[in-house]
C-alpha cells in the first residue's frame, strides 16, 4: 500500500528516505489541494485584493466558469495546459513566485482533471466523525495506519522508562527510586493504571498540564511593550493549575476565560479566568497613539482566539483577506468586535485589578470595615455632645484613622489581579482598510462569528451577541475546529509531534494529519466525554502506543525518521521548567508549594540593564521562593529569565503553541555554571554523603539511583571513581576553593560534613545533572 | 531533533577527528565517535546571486537620533523657524507626542559643513564620519512604518511590528550559516550615552523568533561575564571544569552506545562548543593584542563598555568571522534639550563609527563588509516643547541613514526629503528595501528567501513587496 502520508511530506521538502508514490485514487483534501495551496491560491486563492487575471482555484465552481478546470478533459484545461508549459510568459507558477511544481505534481494534478476534478471542502471545517469501523481505539487506528505503511510497532518500554515517562507527562518531577523498584517488581496492567490515576490526582498535575496552556494565552508577569513593567495577573496561572487539578470541563474552562465575566453564574473564580483577555500586550509609552494601541490590542486577541480555539492564523486577515484559508477581513474585526466592551485603558498603567480574596478575607474585611463604621459611629456620637473634649474628639479621630489604616494595609496585602470587566459603553470597531489605524473609513463592524465556519447555523438571535455568545460557539459540536485543535496539542504532549504537525495552523496551509481518522475519533471521544481533558489523557496514556520503546529497529527509525506513524515512542528534551525542576527535587531543595506571587531565581547582574521607564534592579529571592518550580517564574517578556530562555521557554509576547526544541551551547553553560544548577550540585552531593550508602561506590550506585533510576554500569561507575578520586585529592590540597564552591547560592549544609568530600561529590553531581539522559523523556 | 537541517546532519554526519580541544582527550576518546561540528551550513545551499559581502556590522543608534541636525540641512526650514509649520505637510498624518499640539517649524539647530570631494554636507557635530565622507553612501529618503520606539525597533530588525518575528541577523545566520569556529554567529552589543534616562531596548529585538534558537543573537557584556553563565563558577579551576566536561562527554557517549537518539551526537557537540567558548570569547574580549595607535583611532579605553570599545569589538568580531554584528548606542531619543544632549551623542559615536571604517579598510575587510548606521525612525521638523526646553517628536516619514562596504557606492547621497526634512521625496526607501538589499549584498534574494511558519511562508522583508535599492550599489 502506498504511505499515502508522505504526499504532504514531500509536499513540504521533508524528503524521507521514503520514496512518493503516487496514491490509486486521487483525493481532493489528501492529494490536490495542498499543490494547490501551496503554488497557487496565493494569487488565485480566497483574497479577492490580490487575485489574478480574476481567477480563483480554491473554488470548484469559479475554477470552472473560467476554464481553467474543464473535468475529464486535462488537455483543454488551462491549468493543466499552463503548468506544463514551456513558455516563460505562460508557465505557472510564474518563476518570480519562486514556487515551482515537481513533475509528479503536475501528472498529478492532470489526472486528477481526468478524473473529473473533483473538489471537497477543507477537512477541518467538516465536522469530525466517529470512524465507521469497529475499531474505535487508538491502537486500532495507529495500527490501520501502520498496515498502510508496512510498518510493524516496535516493544513494550522497559518498566523504568514507563515510570519515568508517565510522571514526566503527568507531574513533571522524577519517580522515586523505589517507585520505580516497585512497579519493576510487578509491572501489571493493574499496577500501571493505579499508577496513573495517583499521579492524575496528585496536585502537581495542574502544574504540569499549566505550563502549555500558560504558553499558548501567553501569560506573563509584564506588559510586554516598552517600558515592559509588571502587571498583576499571577492569580490567573494559579486558576489554570487549579482548573486542571479540577479536571473542569474544557467547554467551561474556555468559557470562563472569554467569557467569566458574563456568565449566570459568574464568581471570583470564573472572574479570574477572565484574565484571559487581559494577557495582551500594552504600552505605557509616551506618544504613543490610543487608536493605533487600540488596533493592536484588538488584532492581538483576534489572533488568540486563532490560535488558541480555532488552529487558525486569523492575522493575516488583518489587512488582507487571508490568501489561504476563507477568512476575510469582515470576519477578523467582525470578531474582534467581541472584545470592544472590554473596560481597560489602551495607552498607559493597567490598573491594580481585582482583590482576589478567600472565605476568611472576606470575613476579616467585612470586620474591619466593620471597626471603621463603629469607630466612625464613635467620633459622630463625641461630636454631637454639647461640650466635647478636644482630647476625646483627637483620640476618636485617630481611632478611626487607626481603623482605615488597618483595611487598608489588609487589602493592600491581598493578591490582585487583572480581570474583564464589561462597560455598556462599547468602543467603536471599524473595519481598517489594509490594516491602517488612520484610515476611518471602513465600515462599523458588529460582533461576528467567521462567516465560512457558521453559514449553515440558524441565525441565532436578533440582539447583538456578545463574548459569551463567542465562547459558547467555540466549544460547541458546531464549531468543527476546537476539538480537534485541543486533542492534537494533548497528542503532541504525548506524542512530541501534533497527528497535524502545525498546532497552530489546521487550515489549508497546515498539515492534513497523518492519521485524520484518529484525529477525528479523539475529537469526537473528547465532545462526547463532556470535554474531559482527564478522559482523553487516561485513553492516551493506557494506549499500547504509548508505552512502546523509544527503540527500535533501524530500518523502522529509516522507514518513518520523524516517528509521524508512532511504530514507536519519541524521545524529547525536558522542557526548561522542568529541567530546573529536576535539579532541585534532586538536590532537595525544590519548594513544592503550589500556587502564589511569582519567584525571582538567581540572575546575572545587570542582565536588566536595558530596561527603563523605570530602571530595575533584579532582586533573587532569598527564602524558600527561591527553590519553587518553574512555572513560577517571574515571566519578564523583554528579558526573560536567562536559563529558561536558553531552553527555548518563550518569551510570551505571542501565543505559543509550539516551542521549539534546540540544542545550544547556551544549555551547557547553564547547566555547567548557573548559581541555581551549581547549587543543586551542592544539593545533590550532601545528600548523597548522608545517604546510608557507605563506600564510594556505593554512593554512585545511590546517586544514579536517585537521578536517573537505575544502576550505573561497571564503565560509568569507573569514569565517575576515577573522577571523584582526583577531585577529591584536589580540594585536600586546596581547602579555600572548597570554600568558595560551597558558597554559590543559599543552600547550607551541615558543618560537620567533611568539606573536601562535599565538593568533590559536588562534582559528580553536576556530572550527573549534566547528562543528556538526565534531562531526556524517553 | 524537529528540524530538516538537523536531521540531515545525523544522517550524513562527517566525521570530525583530531578535534577535541577537551583536557583528559583519554576520556573522550575511548568511546570516540563522528560527531557534529560547531560551524553550521545555511539552508542556501548555492546562494543565487553573487556575495558581495561575507557579514554586516549594524551601528543602532537608539532612540532616534535627528537627521535634521546631522545629516539632512534644510535652510527653508530654518527660514521658517518658529513659524507654524505649514499644515499641507502634516494634516492627516500620524504624529507621536505631538499629535493634537500646535506645530511650529523648528530650524536646525546645529551648523553643516560641506565635506568630502563631493562637497556633502554633514553636521559640524559629526566631523569623524564627515572624514569619511568618500567612504560611505548617505541615504537622505528612509522612512519607516512604526513611530514609537519599541514597533519601530521591531520593524527595524524584523521586518515586522508584531513580536515573534526572527530579527536579521538570525535570518541571515540561518541563511548563510556561521563561518567562525567557537563563536555565535550573531552578536550584540549595547552601550549607554552619558546623558539621561534613555529608552529601553527589548531582547526580542535579537530573537530568533521562529527560527531555530541557535540562531538567536548573544549579547556580549562588558560588565560582569562577557556572555552569560561564561565563566566556571567559583572555586572550580580551568582543568577540574574540563575534568568534569570530559567525563559528561564521556557518559553521553556511552549512552549514545546504548539507545538511538541522535540528539546525544548534537549535546556532545554543544558542550565542546561551550567549552571553547569559554576561552575563545575571552579571546576576543582581551585587547591587549592591540597597538596604542588602533586604540587611539578608535578612541576607546578597552572594557570601558562605551560604544568606542564596542566598535573595536565589532572589528574583532567581524575578523573572527562573526556573521552578524550589532550594536547599540542608547539615548537618541531627544525631545527635549535637543540642543544640549544631541552634541554628546554624536561624540560619543562620531570618532569610532569613522574608524571602525577605516580600521576595516586598513585590514582588508571593508570590501567584505556591510556597515550601517541608523536609528529606529527620524524626528520632526517642528519643535517640541512640552518636554522642557526644545527637542524634536519621533518620525516615521523621513530619516537618513548611512551605509558603507563592499559594493555600495562609496561618497553618493541617494534620496532627498521636501524642502522642510518631513516627508521622504525622491528615492523614497522603505525598511523592507533596506532588508532587501542588504540580503542582496550577501548574496540571497530577499523574495526567495523563506521559513514556513503557522502554514505561512515568511519573509524578513514582508508580504508588501520590496526592492533592492539599486541607486546605492556600484
Amino acid at each position: 500500500m502506498k504511505p499515502h502520508w508522505l504526499v504532504s511530506l514531500v509536499a513540504s521538502s521533508l524528503v524521507g528516505p521514503l520514496v512518493a508514490q503516487e496514491p490509486q485514487t486521487i483525493e481532493f483534501n489528501r492529494d490536490i489541494r495542498p499543490i494547490l495551496s501551496e503554488n497557487c491560491f496565493y494569487c488565485h486563492g480566497p483574497d479577492p485584493q490580490h487575485r489574478q487575471g480574476d481567477l480563483r482555484l480554491d473554488d470548484r465552481q469559479a475554477a470552472l466558469e473560467a476554464l481553467a478546470i474543464i473535468p475529464g478533459n486535462p488537455s483543454e484545461s488551462q491549468l493543466a495546459r499552463r503548468i506544463i508549459s514551456e513558455d516563460p510568459e505562460l508557465v505557472m507558477p510564474p518563476a518570480d513566485s519562486n514556487k515551482k511544481l515537481t513533475q509528479d505534481q503536475k501528472a498529478l494534478l492532470q489526472r486528477w482533471i481526468a478524473q473529473g476534478a473533483n473538489y471537497q471542502t477543507h477537512w477541518a471545517y467538516t465536522p469530525p466523525t466517529r470512524p465507521n469501523t469497529n475499531h474505535h481505539s487508538i491502537d486500532a487506528l495507529v495500527q490501520k495506519e501502520l498496515d498502510r505503511n508496512g510498518l510493524v510497532q516496535t516493544h513494550r518500554a522497559d518498566p523504568r522508562t514507563l515510570v519515568r515517562r508517565l510522571y514526566y507527562d503527568l507531574i513533571g518531577l522524577p519517580p522515586s527510586p523505589e517507585r520505580v523498584a516497585a512497579f519493576e517488581a510487578n509491572p501489571s496492567d493493574k499496577a500501571y493504571h493505579e499508577m496513573i490515576e495517583n499521579l492524575l490526582a496528585n496536585p502537581h498535575y495542574g502544574e504540569r498540564m499549566a505550563q502549555g496552556w500558560l504558553d499558548l494565552v501567553r501569560f506573563a508577569d509584564t506588559i510586554g511593550y516598552h517600558s515592559d513593567n509588571p502587571r498583576n495577573i499571577w492569580p490567573y496561572r494559579d486558576y489554570v493549575i487549579a482548573s486542571f487539578n479540577a479536571n473542569k470541563p474544557f467547554d467551561r474552562f474556555s468559557i470562563e476565560q472569554i467569557a467569566g465575566d458574563l456568565l449566570p453564574d459568574a464568581n471570583q473564580d470564573t472572574r479570574i479566568g477572565s484574565a484571559f483577555n487581559r494577557l495582551i500586550l500594552s504600552t505605557e509609552e509616551g506618544g504613543a497613539q490610543p487608536k493605533d494601541y487600540e488596533a493592536r490590542m484588538l488584532a492581538d486577541r483576534v489572533r488568540a482566539v486563532g490560535t488558541v480555539w480555532l488552529g487558525q492564523t486569523t492575522g493575516c486577515a488583518q489587512c488582507h483577506d487571508h490568501k489561504y484559508d476563507p477568512i476575510t477581513m469582515n470576519d477578523f474585526y467582525s470578531l474582534g468586535a467581541f472584545f470592544a466592551d472590554i473596560q481597560e485603558p489602551i495607552v498607559g498603567a493597567r490598573e491594580e485589578g481585582l482583590a482576589i480574596t478567600q472565605p476568611e478575607d472576606n470575613q476579616r474585611l467585612a470586620n474591619l470595615d466593620a471597626a471603621i463604621q463603629q469607630a466612625n459611629a464613635a467620633l459622630k456620637e463625641l461630636e454631637q455632645q454639647e461640650s466635647p473634649s478636644a482630647d476625646e474628639i483627637t483620640a476618636a479621630k485617630e481611632r478611626v484613622e487607626k481603623a482605615r489604616k488597618q483595611r487598608d494595609s489588609f487589602y493592600k496585602s491581598l493578591p490582585k489581579c487583572l480581570v474583564t470587566k464589561s462597560t455598556p459603553n462599547l468602543r467603536t470597531v471599524r473595519l481598517l482598510p489594509r490594516g491602517n489605524w488612520m484610515d476611518e473609513t471602513g465600515p462599523v463592524m458588529k460582533p461576528a462569528l467567521p462567516g465560512y465556519l457558521t453559514d449553515s447555523l440558524p441565525h441565532r438571535s436578533q440582539r447583538d451577541l456578545n463574548r459569551l455568545d463567542l465562547a459558547r460557539w467555540l466549544v460547541s459540536k458546531e464549531n468543527p475546529l476546537t476539538a480537534r485543535v485541543t486533542v492534537n496539542r494533548l497528542w503532541k504532549h504525548f506524542f512530541g509531534t501534533g497527528l497535524s504537525k502545525v498546532l497552530d495552523d489546521l487550515g489549508t496551509q497546515g498539515e492534513l494529519p497523518v492519521n485524520q481518522e484518529l484525529l477525528d475519533f479523539l475529537a469526537c471521544e473528547f465532545i462526547d466525554s463532556g470535554w474531559d481533558i482527564q478522559h482523553m489523557i487516561r485513553m492516551i496514556v493506557q494506549s499500547r502506543t504509548y508505552q512502546l520503546s523509544c527503540q527500535a529497529e533501524p530500518k523502522l527509525i529509516a522507514t518513518d525518521p520523524l516517528n509521524r506513524l508512532t511504530a514507536r515512542q519519541s524521545p524529547f528534551r525536558f522542557e526548561a521548567e522542568l529541567v530546573r525542576d529536576h535539579a532541585l527535587y534532586h538536590a532537595g531543595l525544590l519548594d513544592t508549594q503550589i500556587g502564589g506571587r511569582s519567584a525571582k531565581p538567581y540572575q546575572p547582574d545587570g542582565y536588566w540593564d536595558s530596561l527603563n521607564f523605570p530602571t530595575r534592579t533584579y532582586a533573587a529571592d532569598q527564602d524558600k521562593q527561591q527553590y519553587r518550580r518553574g512555572i513560577y517564574t517571574w515571566w519578564q517578556r523583554t528579558f526573560l529569565h536567562p536559563s529558561l530562555m536558553a531552553f527555548d521557554a518563550p518569551s510570551r509576547e505571542e501565543c505559543c503553541a509550539e516551542r521549539t526544541r534546540s540544542n545550544i551551547p547556551q544549555q551547557a553553560l547553564v547547566l555547567l555554571n548557573d548559581p541555581t544548577y551549581v547549587e543543586a550540585a551542592r544539593g545533590l552531593a550532601y545528600r548523597t554523603i548522608q545517604s546510608n550508602a557507605l563506600t564510594h561506590e556505593d554512593k554512585i550506585d545511590w546517586i544514579f539511583s536517585q537521578v536517573l533510576q537505575r544502576s550505573p554500569s561497571t564503565l560509568e561507575k569507573q569514569e565517575l571513581s576515577i573522577l571523584l578520586e582526583k577531585h577529591l585529592a584536589h580540594y585536600k590540597d586546596h581547602p579555600q576553593q572548597t570554600s568558595k564552591l560551597q558558597q554559590t547560592g543559599m543552600f547550607k549544609p551541615s558543618e560537620s560534613v567533611d568539606q573536601a568530600q562535599l565538593s568533590a561529590w559536588t562534582h559528580i553531581a553536576r556530572v550527573l545533572l549534566n547528562l543528556h539522559e538526565t534531562i531526556t523523556r524517553d | 531533533m524537529n528540524h530538516p537541517e538537523q536531521r540531515k546532519k545525523f544522517y550524513c554526519r562527517r566525521r570530525m577527528l583530531g578535534k577535541s580541544t577537551i583536557g583528559a582527550a583519554a576520556l573522550s576518546t575511548l568511546f570516540a565517535q563522528d560527531q557534529t561540528h560547531a560551524q553550521s551550513k545555511g539552508v542556501i545551499e548555492n546562494l543565487p546571486l553573487v556575495q558581495k559581502v561575507k557579514r554586516v556590522i549594524w551601528l543602532t543608534m537608539a532612540g532616534g537620533p535627528s537627521h535634521l541636525e546631522l545629516f539632512d540641512p534644510k535652510p527653508k526650514l530654518a527660514q521658517l523657524h518658529g513659524k507654524p509649520m505649514p499644515e499641507s505637510y502634516t494634516a492627516g498624518q500620524q504624529l507621536a507626542q505631538l499629535q493634537g499640539q500646535k506645530l511650529m517649524c523648528l530650524g536646525p539647530m546645529f551648523e553643516y559643513q560641506q565635506v568630502g570631494s563631493q562637497g556633502t554636507q554633514i553636521s559640524t557635530l559629526l566631523p569623524h564620519i564627515g572624514s569619511i565622507a568618500d567612504d560611505i553612501c548617505l541615504v537622505r529618503s528612509m522612512t519607516t512604518d512604526a513611530i514609537n520606539h519599541d514597533p519601530a525597533h521591531m520593524f527595524m530588525n524584523t521586518g515586522s511590528q508584531i513580536a515573534g518575528r526572527p530579527s536579521m541577523g538570525a535570518w541571515i545566520n540561518y541563511g548563510l550559516g556561521s563561518i567562525c569556529e567557537n563563536l555565535p554567529g550573531f552578536v550584540v552589543l549595547v552601550s549607554t550615552g552619558k546623558g539621561r534616562s534613555p529608552q529601553p531596548i527589548a531582547a526580542r529585538q535579537w530573537s530568533s523568533g521562529f527560527l531555530p534558537s541557535r540562531f538567536q543573537g548573544v549579547q556580549l557584556r562588558s560588565q560582569g561575564e562577557a556572555v552569560l553563565y561564561l565563566n566556571n563558577p567559583p572555586g572550580i579551576q580551568p582543568s577540574q571544569q574540563a575534568m568534569d566536561i570530559a567525563a559528561i562527554e564521556s557518559l553521553n557517549r556511552h549512552h549514545a552506545s546504548r539507545v538511538q537518539d541522535p540528539e546525544i551526537d548534537t549535546r556532545i557537540a554543544q558542550y565542546e562548543l561551550a567549552f571553547e567558548m569559554q576561552t575563545s570569547i575571552p579571546n576576543l574580549m582581551d585587547t591587549s593584542d592591540e597597538t596604542q595607535d588602533t586604540l587611539d583611532l578608535y578612541g576607546c579605553t578597552p572594557g570601558d563598555g562605551t560604544f568606542a570599545s564596542n566598535c573595536l569589538l565589532a572589528r574583532r568580531l567581524a575578523q573572527r568571522g562573526v556573521r552578524f554584528i550589532q550594536l547599540y548606542h542608547r539615548d537618541w531619543d531627544h525631545h527635549s534639550l535637543l540642543k544640549e544632549e544631541l552634541p554628546l551623542r554624536a561624540k560619543e559615536v562620531d570618532q569610532a563609527s569613522a574608524a571602525l571604517i577605516k580600521d576595516l579598510k586598513r585590514l582588508g575587510l571593508f570590501e567584505e563588509t556591510l556597515v550601517v548606521w541608523s536609528g529606529e525612525f527620524g524626528r520632526t521638523p517642528m519643535s517640541q516643547a512640552n518636554k522642557g526646553p526644545v527637542g524634536r517628536d519621533h518620525h516615521n516619514k523621513s530619516m537618513s541613514m548611512w551605509i558603507a562596504g563592499g559594493n555600495i557606492r562609496p561618497g553618493i547621497v541617494y534620496g532627498s526629503t521636501d524642502e522642510l526634512g518631513y516627508a521622504a521625496a525622491e528615492n523614497t526607501c522603505t525598511v523592507h528595501d533596506l532588508h532587501a538589499t542588504m540580503l542582496h549584498q550577501l548574496g540571497i534574494k530577499h523574495d526567495a528567501f523563506t521559513y514556513k511558519f503557522q502554514g505561512l511562508d515568511f519573509k524578513l522583508t514582508g508580504v508588501e513587496g520590496a526592492k533592492v535599492i539599486e541607486g546605492i550599489l556600484s
